[in-house]
């Protein structure tokens, strides 16, 4: 690790102003962030945290939309957010370790988008939209590929809403080393009826949706939809954890035990 | 004695109170007054030439004290191999020079070429990497499949050694033709194709070194993670730097795992002592996990081609195998023997097969260096055999529990001589059969097996007989076979005089307990209390000698030293006693802390005894010494041969592949056990390890040399959910015959003995689940298992 200046600014206002200097990067809980720091492969001049702005916190319900701030840790979602959307709080409550859950924020999540991270399949799973300190971002636009999303420079999340659906889950097949989701599937059923099935790990290109299950699953919600579907392996990832094809199995399979455990 | 702590009692370990509660000292703990830190510049290339180093880049940065290459050690020493081999041909084995820094070329990713010394840590870091972006090297095509690297002179790892291969070693040569004859005639012969697939040891604690110099008196001090402190200091000494080694004093304390890979002496070790020396200063190192991942040594990574030739109703008639056994780019200290006489010999098995022959290549390659990683080249010989034996059974439809007992050496039999080469002294392969299946309920395994599958998965049960070769090592033999060291060890029992007791070990203690176990021998001897008796290790100025801790050694070599050593202390106390008591040594009787005259009521306890020795106001000093100490070298006259049986039961879930180990069953022969906890503990380690190996670990270099699973977002360890509760049971004894403690060694066993008990329960679920695979080489990673079953 480089030497680094730090602040704590408790506005996004203030934030957004440290960030405009060169150099600068936000630092939210830090879990993706500092092991590249350790590594040298981030050498920011000034880290802005985050934690500190009360406005970037919290998980709250408005009618059917589920507010989580872009600072709050995955267990306050996996708590807070269990009552309403299992889905979303079965997601976070199987982030990483303890210490990961305490730390590691949805924000610091989407806007690293890994491609093997869980969190965006739910965004994009449930058709939430992220809020920025300018726009707001529909899913289906925000993620543009591994790690890379619709954030300009300097940009910062400060909010996801989602929709609450009828019902949803997330069913995760984990990197036996990393515990990332070699393939994970969330799928959610919307008040109208409607299925998103998003996955994230498989893909080559990130979190995508798969249309052609979304399909049969509205129009029957049941695993034995999926029987007759296959995914094509041509863009999955292949490396040491699994094949492209195996990744395809995967994609099928963990759709199938989301559809059967969602709630 | 009461058994809550002498021999046979589960006594509570005395070391964890300080390893639990943080106050452990670890070379990362130990500070020395104005010390500056060495940093390592690693190569990013896996074969390449150096141009140039830039050191001058370095120069003047602040904090740099000094910059070392390759050249500054040129004239130095390599850091030998311990084991000569030599080839079927009679060639000698290849050994290229180990230099302490790279020298002409870089031959693995993490190959140090230069080391950074400056004040602080920082510092040191940041001029590292100003050199290393100021070095220049011309890339070469890196070598990495251990075929190609034999077929192909063209592109060498050492350029002086065309084919890449250190030898191609025959066991036991003069039997070729007639094993060959054997399997030619055989009725049935199963050939099986495995990679053992390459570990990296991932001890908790990292190496760390720090290099102390005083030019008053021309003293080093070496402080260091090692298994073995006195073999670093004969290495790192005599044949490295060339410092007298009555000048270099090497201590190891408290040291946080090792497996293996702290036995041997690494360059970082000679630098900070070099860099100590020249810039008068103290120089620490301590690596980074990533270094630990690039630059420790390896374990396994053999291809293995096993056939196996029996009779149709499963006797066997001989086992022939063809391995490449990767050595990575350089030969650590027991590259050569763990490939070879801890592997080949072991061929045999617990069985009584008339005919055996094991041929090993050893294979230069632009990989980190591969030596003994707990088990060492037993756990290799295990998993072929117990595979092949599986396959076998699966081809002939033989029941393997059946198979085996068919094939067992029986115990009438004993001692045994293997046509392995290996005099197997005692053991009872049929009672731990009968004791693993009792309590794995093997009767039961059908009704779990439909329980299994009415959820939708595939259940199997897999099943190992192993045997290693343990208490390294035989002097007399090893000499023969090629060792370059004895592999003895030593003790000093030392009374004082308020009678509590310092034992002096040659044994270190890198987490096998034997602060406690050690203790509890000496105070079942002496019948004293455990908490009178201090266990003392890793420190080459307080101890007599010794040889370290690996192979399974520490109880039934330094163990057995220690105790002749306290042998030689209660004869000395029955001439005290004889004296004090007036009455002849002859009439002396020791027992339970009491030197008593036979037959009388006339006594002296331990205390007294030990009180007298040092205020020896009356002694008749011609006949009696003062003092009560002595030492005890032994070597011993045998390998112990620990065996047992391993059953494991998984369920694979037939839609992923992801395979579960639902239980583990161990009945092992260990002959006596002074702690059944410890041996517990020890034996958990090992399957967790074994676990690890068969379904998790791998250490994958892609074709550019390029370490894959170089951190733990890609190296899986096995994490406490990857393992079932295991059950380890160790009545079934069968006392060694050539120690006077019958004791045969614990701690590598587990590892070795489980990785095909796992395996073999895959293949069985996936065969009874109807998918008609032979193999599936380790780890068996979901991915694995699903591309199998669809294949
Ligand atoms: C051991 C371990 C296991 C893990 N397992 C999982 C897992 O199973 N599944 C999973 O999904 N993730 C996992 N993670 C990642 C974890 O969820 C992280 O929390 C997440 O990737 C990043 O969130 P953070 O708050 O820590 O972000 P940080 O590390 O602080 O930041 C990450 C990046 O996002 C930027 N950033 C942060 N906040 C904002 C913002 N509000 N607006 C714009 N940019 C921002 C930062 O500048 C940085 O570039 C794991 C991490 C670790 C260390």
């Amino acid at each position: 690790m480089q030497n680094f200046d730090f602040v704590k600014p408790s506005s996004v206002a203030e934030a957004v102003a440290a960030l405009a200097k060169s150099g600068a990067q936000a630092l939210s809980g830090g879990q993706t962030l500092t092991p590249t720091m350790k590594q040298r492969l981030a050498t920011p001049d000034v880290l802005v945290s985050l934690t500190g702005i009360a406005e970037l916190k919290g998980v709250k319900q408005n009618g059917g939309v589920l507010w989580v701030g872009a600072a709050t840790p995955h267990v306050q979602v996996a708590k807070e957010a269990a009552a309403v959307f299992a889905g979303l709080a079965g997601l976070a409550g199987g982030i990483g370790d303890p210490a990961v859950r305490n730390r590691g924020t949805i924000g610091g999540s989407i806007a690293n988008n890994d491609p093997a991270a869980c969190y965006p399949s739910a965004v994009l799973g449930s058709g939430a939209t992220v809020i920025t300190n300018k726009r707001r971002i529909a899913a289906d636009d925000y993620f543009t590929g591994m790690f890379s999303t619709a954030l300009a420079e300097g940009e910062i999340v400060t909010a996801v809403e989602f929709p609450i659906p009828k019902r949803s889950a997330y069913a995760k097949f984990n990197q036996p080393a990393s515990r990332f989701a070699l393939t994970g599937v969330f799928v959610s059923q919307a008040t109208d009826g409607s299925v998103r099935v998003a996955v994230t790990g498989a893909s080559n290109n990130g979190v995508f949706r798969w249309k052609a299950a979304e399909a049969a699953l509205t129009a029957n919600f049941s695993a034995s939809a999926l029987v007759g579907l296959t995914v094509d392996a041509t863009d999955m990832i292949g490396d040491l954890h699994g094949t492209a094809a195996y990744r395809a199995n995967l994609v099928k399979v963990m759709t199938g035990r989301a559809v059967t455990s969602s709630r | 004695m009461a058994k809550d702590f002498g021999i046979g009692a589960e006594a509570k370990r005395t070391e964890d109170i300080r390893y639990l509660t943080g106050a452990g000292n670890y070379t990362h703990d130990v500070n020395v007054h104005g010390q500056a830190y060495a940093v390592f510049v690693r190569s990013n290339m896996a074969h390449a030439r150096i141009k140039s180093v830039g050191a001058a880049a370095a120069e003047g940065m602040p904090g740099v004290l000094a910059v070392f290459t390759g050249e500054d050690f040129k004239d130095v020493g390599g850091n030998p191999a311990g084991w000569f081999i030599g080839s079927r041909d009679g060639s000698p084995m290849k050994e290229p020079k180990r230099p302490v820094l790279a020298h002409g070329k870089v031959r693995h990713v993490g190959d140090a070429y230069a080391a950074v010394i400056a004040q602080t840590y920082m510092e040191a870091k940041d001029a590292a990497q100003a050199v290393a972006d100021a070095s220049e090297f011309e890339e070469l095509p890196a070598i990495i499949d251990m075929a190609q690297a034999l077929a192909d002179s063209s592109n060498r790892v050492h350029d002086e050694i065309a084919d890449n291969q250190c030898f191609d070693w025959g066991w036991i040569e003069d039997n070729r033709a007639k094993v060959d004859a054997a399997i030619k005639a055989a009725p049935h012969v199963t050939t099986l194709e495995l990679v053992n697939n390459r570990l990296i040891p991932n001890a908790m604690e990292p190496r760390a070194s720090i290099g102390e110099f005083n030019p008053g008196t021309g003293d080093y001090k070496l402080t260091t993670t090692s298994q073995n402190p006195h073999l670093t200091r004969l290495l790192v000494a005599a044949f490295v730097l060339g410092i007298p080694e009555n000048k270099l004093q090497v201590v190891a304390p408290d040291v946080g795992g090792g497996f293996g890979s702290k036995i041997y002496h690494y360059g970082e070790e000679a630098l900070v002592l070099a860099a100590a020396k020249k810039l008068k200063k103290p120089v620490k190192w301590v690596a980074e996990r990533s270094e630990s991942f690039l630059s420790d040594a390896h374990g396994r990574d053999h291809v293995t081609k096993i056939e196996l030739a029996c009779e149709k109703d499963g006797t066997f008639i001989a086992f022939r195998t063809e391995t490449m056994a990767n050595v990575g780019a350089y030969l650590s200290n027991f590259s050569t023997v763990t490939p070879t006489f801890l592997h080949g010999t072991l061929m045999a098995g617990p069985y009584k097969v008339p005919n055996v022959y094991v041929n090993v290549k050893t294979v230069f390659t632009n990989t980190a260096p591969v030596d003994a990683y707990r088990g060492a080249g037993r756990p290799e010989a295990t998993y072929s055999l117990e595979r092949v034996v599986d396959q076998m059974c699966r081809e002939l439809g033989l029941d393997p529990f059946e198979v085996r007992r068919k094939n067992f050496i029986t115990t009438d039999m004993f001692p045994y001589t293997t046509p392995a080469g290996l005099a197997y002294d005692v053991g009872n392969y049929h009672a731990t059969l009968d004791k693993a299946m009792e309590l794995a309920d093997v009767a039961g395994f059908e009704a779990r097996r439909k329980a299994a599958a009415a959820k939708g998965k595939l259940r199997g049960l897999g099943l190992s007989t192993w045997i290693e070769a343990c208490g390294i090592a035989p002097s007399n033999l090893v000499g023969i076979l090629g060792a370059r060291v004895g592999l003895y060890d030593a003790a000093t029992v030392r009374v004082n005089p308020t009678g509590n007791v310092s034992v002096m070990v040659g044994a270190h203690s890198h987490g096998q307990s034997h602060e406690t176990v050690f203790a509890q021998i000496i105070s079942d001897m002496f019948g004293i209390p455990m908490s009178s008796v201090d266990i003392v290790h890793g420190d080459t100025a307080k101890i007599p000698f010794g040889m370290g801790s690996y192979g399974s050694r520490s109880l039934a070599v330094c163990g057995q030293a220690m105790a002749n050593a306290a042998d030689k202390v209660i004869a000395k106390g029955k001439k005290i006693a004889a004296h004090m008591l007036e009455a002849t040594e002859a009439e002396i009787v020791f027992s339970d802390g009491v030197f008593a005259v036979s037959g009388t009521n006339r006594s002296k306890t331990f205390g007294e005894i030990a009180f007298s020795a040092y205020v020896p106001h009356n002694y008749p000093l011609a006949t009696l010494e003062p003092g009560l100490e002595e030492t005890a070298f032994y070597d011993p006259a045998n390998f112990t041969y620990p065996a047992g049986t391993y059953l494991c039961e998984v369920e694979v879930d037939a839609e992923t592949g992801k395979v579960d180990v639902c239980n583990f069953t161990c009945a092992d022969d260990f002959g006596n056990v002074i702690n059944p906890m410890v041996v517990r503990g020890q034996v958990h380690g090992g399957v967790v390890q074994g676990i690890g190996q068969a379904l998790l670990e791998h250490g994958v270099y892609d074709e550019n040399g390029q370490l894959l699973s170089g951190s733990y977002m890609d190296y899986t360890m096995p994490r406490a959910d990857d393992v079932p509760f295991v059950t380890v049971d160790h009545s079934c004894i069968t006392p060694c015959s050539h120690n006077k403690l019958g004791v045969k060694g614990c701690g590598e066993a587990g590892a070795i003995g489980s990785p095909p008990a796992v395996v073999n329960a895959v293949l069985d679920a996936l065969n009874r689940g109807g998918h008609k695979i032979a193999h599936i080489d380790m780890p068996l990673t979901p991915s694995r298992v699903w591309s199998a079953m669809n294949a």
